[in-house]
């Protein structure tokens, strides 16, 4: 029997079983259109941390969600130390002892940590809540794991990695043996995972079963003990990370060979496109977000903007391209002061911009993709004769930036809404980059896109480079900046903590950075 | 003299703050578990009616009340119904409600009894002892049970909502169902509750106009309140303390508007009426900013992702 955490009084009673094996046999799951889990077979054990690994789509979310009750699988069984189960809720697989933490924290903002652990759970003086019990009890059991945590914290003051650990607690109370981490390293730090990382293999130690979901091979190799593969919504296989190699996980992810490394020619910069001063400016909530931010982009040059996200990345990009109004400092781009000015007096000027949330700020959803792809430019000939749009010209240049940028699409008519988001994105790119940008904001622009698209965009943006764009990409993914740019700054709390040349760049220094350490 | 005025107006505000107690709390508790019930004043109208018929029927006001509670739980039902199983919106279904219990009570109203007619409702109970205290005395504790009722609501509806597992069930469903579901909370289970509780106490409300403050029963004798009643929600921040505060503002604004008209001031009496709606409106704007409590799944539909 595996050792498991001690467990709560309320649970102690009904269960004292700990789970030594957990199976899935022959899952099927269906969603309209898709089959997102078809006959998948996974098992995890006691005192081992079991990777599923696989691309945006691929089936690994939808499969943790049927073993956590979430979903019902269509078929297939699911085993607890050999014995057949069925979970109808959440609730029954936590009384089975899993838990799962999800990749969008699920925690009440606006309540406490105590809160957040005891919401769900009956109280131990039945009507009255017992807050002080629980939050000694999270106490307790924030020490085993050696981590800190103030129970009587709310959770919007906490930091992600705070709320993370939140999760965590939620579950450990519940006194799971198995733990389902939903890409847990999305939101974190280089520090945080570390510090991630050394709970989970104490929890290991401990004899807990995890699974850990992850799309990031090397976070995969390094703390897993085997490692099995989706695609498609089937399993690849399973092999034992010891055995493992990133280029072999890679091709099993996506079913060929990819090129880890990205052709890189040498572009002299030229002369300072993008010119940011003494930026300030506030952000949604009415504090400021931006401090003073300095920071220059040349011709030819791409600057990666590294950050934890929620640091100011999103309202830098927002004042730059004229949607947030700076409180002082200057943006210029090439010698115009251009601060304050509206869009459309920017995107004149050159200036594009990949959006971070790019169904809400990169298109109109409902519009097809041709109108989608004329949105920033149908004012200007040849798209608009005097009042009139030109329909031939505008269905003319849709079918070829469909074709030059690889767009899916069943027809230039299909409404943007049903694309993929990696379609949408190249759909975004083919509108931005078609223009010929002087300046390119390029904001989180492989998020949540699949590896090949991934590649392509990141191409495309290389490639931008070389024909003297000058462009600012901000992103939380610190593999992306280290590939792509020629020199990186980190931003933190609004403020840029330091700038170093790519080559130069060593990733625990900019970990610290990240983490609000200034440079040198 | 201007003792007994200020002892009067105080005491009728008391009074006139019953209804809106009940039924903002109610509304309160509704909307913590993210439902926006706009049908207050239908409800309120229903139970104001029911009541004030079976108090005709049985002369037992008792029963009446437990007639209106019914009526209420079951117009709170329809509305739990509409926006938590068929998932409606929540906005237009609350109005719809409002305009069938306005126009059924209207309705029965006039298939049943037609005429204005008065009823024995509740007794004044003055409070053995407390109700001999001077001044405080007659203000707080020469009321009918009602009245009491409505202010000891206030700390219960606190203590359930702030000190008992259920309250949290209830304001997570509102503030993150999600969240509430992935720890086996029952989100559609917990709404239910809230809004039927809901529709219990407007039921309520209603019927403290019938059978205990005005013992009478007319076409829309709400006139309203049960849309002042949700107002009250959000200028008291979906507290009950800041509902109770709210509550007082209002009725006390409106004692005096009474007591005015009574005194003959020369105000026109139109202008006076609206002074509490003013009133209400300028408090609301000037606390527009102040968002912070407000649930922030209130008005969406819960159903469990399938991303």
């Amino acid at each position: 029997m595996g050792a498991g955490a001690p467990r709560p009084p309320f649970l102690r009673r009904k269960m004292r079983q700990t789970v030594d094996r957990v199976e899935m046999r022959g899952i099927v799951k269906r969603f309209p259109g898709v089959v997102a889990n078809d006959r998948v077979d996974f098992d995890v054990r006691a005192g081992e941390i079991h990777a599923l690994l696989g691309e945006n789509g691929a089936g690994k979310s939808t499969l943790m969600k049927i073993l956590y009750g979430m979903y019902q699988p269509d078929e297939g069984e699911i085993l607890v130390n050999g014995k057949r189960v069925r979970f109808r809720s959440p609730l029954d697989a936590i009384r089975a002892g899993i838990g799962m933490v999800h990749q969008h924290f699920m925690l009440v903002e606006p309540f406490t940590v105590a809160e957040n652990v005891a919401l769900g759970l009956p109280s131990s003086r039945r009507f009255v809540n017992d807050l002080d019990r629980v939050s000694a009890r999270i106490r307790e059991l924030a020490e085993t794991y050696g981590f800190k945590v103030d129970p009587r914290a709310y959770i919007w003051q906490l930091s992600v990695g705070e709320q993370q650990r939140v999760e965590i607690l939620k579950v450990l109370y519940r006194g799971a043996s198995v733990l389902i981490l939903d890409e847990p390293t999305a939101v974190l730090t280089p520090q945080e995972v570390e510090g991630l990382f050394r709970t989970l293999r104490h929890m290991r130690e401990e004899g807990h079963a995890i699974v850990f979901i992850s799309h990031k091979l090397n976070e995969v190799l390094s703390i897993s003990d085997r490692i099995t593969v989706l695609r498609g919504g089937q399993v690849v296989g399973t092999v034992p990370a010891a055995e493992a190699t990133r280029t072999g996980l890679a091709r099993m992810m996506v079913g060929r060979e990819v090129v880890f490394r990205l052709e890189r020619p040498e572009v002299e910069p030229g002369e300072v496109m993008l010119e940011i001063r003494d930026l300030w400016a506030m952000g949604d909530r009415g504090v400021p977000a931006l401090r003073g931010v300095n920071l220059e982009v040349r011709a030819g040059e791409i600057v990666g903007l590294a950050g934890v996200s929620g640091n100011g990345q999103r309202e830098l990009a927002e004042v730059i391209v004229g949607l947030r109004r700076p409180q002082r400092g200057a943006v210029r781009i090439g010698k115009t002061d251009v601060t304050g000015w509206p869009p459309a007096a920017l995107i004149g000027l050159g200036l594009s911009y990949i959006p971070e949330e790019r169904i809400r700020d990169g298109g109109v959803p409902e519009f097809s993709v041709e109108d989608n792809l004329v949105l920033k430019d149908h004012p200007f000939p040849p798209f608009s004769q005097g009042i009139f749009l030109n329909f031939p010209e505008m269905a003319h240049y849709a079918d070829r930036l469909i074709k030059d940028f690889d767009i899916r699409t069943p027809s230039r008519r299909t409404p943007l809404k049903s694309l993929s988001g990696g379609n949408i994105q190249k759909l975004i790119l083919a509108r931005e980059l078609s223009r010929s940008p002087k300046v390119l904001i390029a904001a989180q622009p492989t998020r949540g896109l699949d590896i090949s698209a991934t590649e392509y965009v990141r191409r495309r943006i290389l490639e931008q480079r070389e024909k003297g764009t000058a462009t600012l990409l901000i992103s939380d993914d610190l593999d992306e900046i280290l590939s792509l740019s020629d020199r990186i700054a980190v931003i933190y709390e609004g403020r840029i903590m330091g700038v170093v040349k790519s080559e130069e760049a060593d990733i625990e220094e900019l970990g610290l950075m990240m983490a609000g350490v200034e440079s040198r | 003299m201007i003792g007994a005025t200020l002892v009067g107006i105080a005491t009728s505000a008391i009074r006139l703050a019953t209804p809106y107690l009940y039924a903002a709390i109610g509304e309160a508790i509704g909307q913590l578990s993210g439902v926006l019930n706009l049908g207050v004043d239908g409800i309120m109208l229903m139970g104001a009616f029911t009541g004030f018929y079976v108090t005709l029927l049985t002369g037992h006001p008792a029963l009446g009340l437990l007639a209106a509670m019914a009526t209420g739980a079951s117009m709170g039902l329809l509305m739990a119904f509409i926006s938590v199983t068929l998932q409606a919106e929540q906005g237009i279904s609350g109005i719809g409600l409002y305009l069938f219990g306005l126009g059924l009570s209207t309705l029965l109203f006039g298939m049943t009894v037609g005429t204005v007619k008065t009823v024995s409702g509740f007794p004044q109970a003055p409070i053995p002892g407390l109700s001999r205290i001077p001044i405080l005395g007659e203000i707080l504790f020469s009321h009918n049970p009602l009245v009491y009722g409505a202010f000891a609501l206030v700390p219960l509806a606190w203590f359930v909502l702030n000190k008992t597992p259920l309250g949290l069930k209830l304001r997570a469903a509102g503030q993150n169902p999600l969240a509430a579901d992935s720890l086996g909370v029952d989100v559609i289970r917990v709404r239910y509750v809230a809004v039927v509780l809901g529709g219990v106490l407007s039921g309520i409300a209603g019927a403290s106009l019938s059978i205990a403050l005005l013992n009478v029963f007319q076409q829309n004798m709400t006139n309203g309140m049960g849309f002042i009643a949700v107002a009250l929600v959000y200028f008291g921040g979906w507290r009950p303390l800041g509902v109770l505060a709210g509550a007082m503002l209002f009725s006390t604004v409106n004692a005096i508007q009474v007591w005015l008209q009574v005194q003959g001031v020369k105000i026109p009496s139109d202008f006076a009426l609206m002074m509490p709606y003013v009133i209400t409106i300028l408090v609301l704007a000037s606390m527009a900013k102040r968002r912070i409590h407000a649930p922030a799944a209130l008005n969406k539909p819960f159903e469990r992702g399938g991303e």
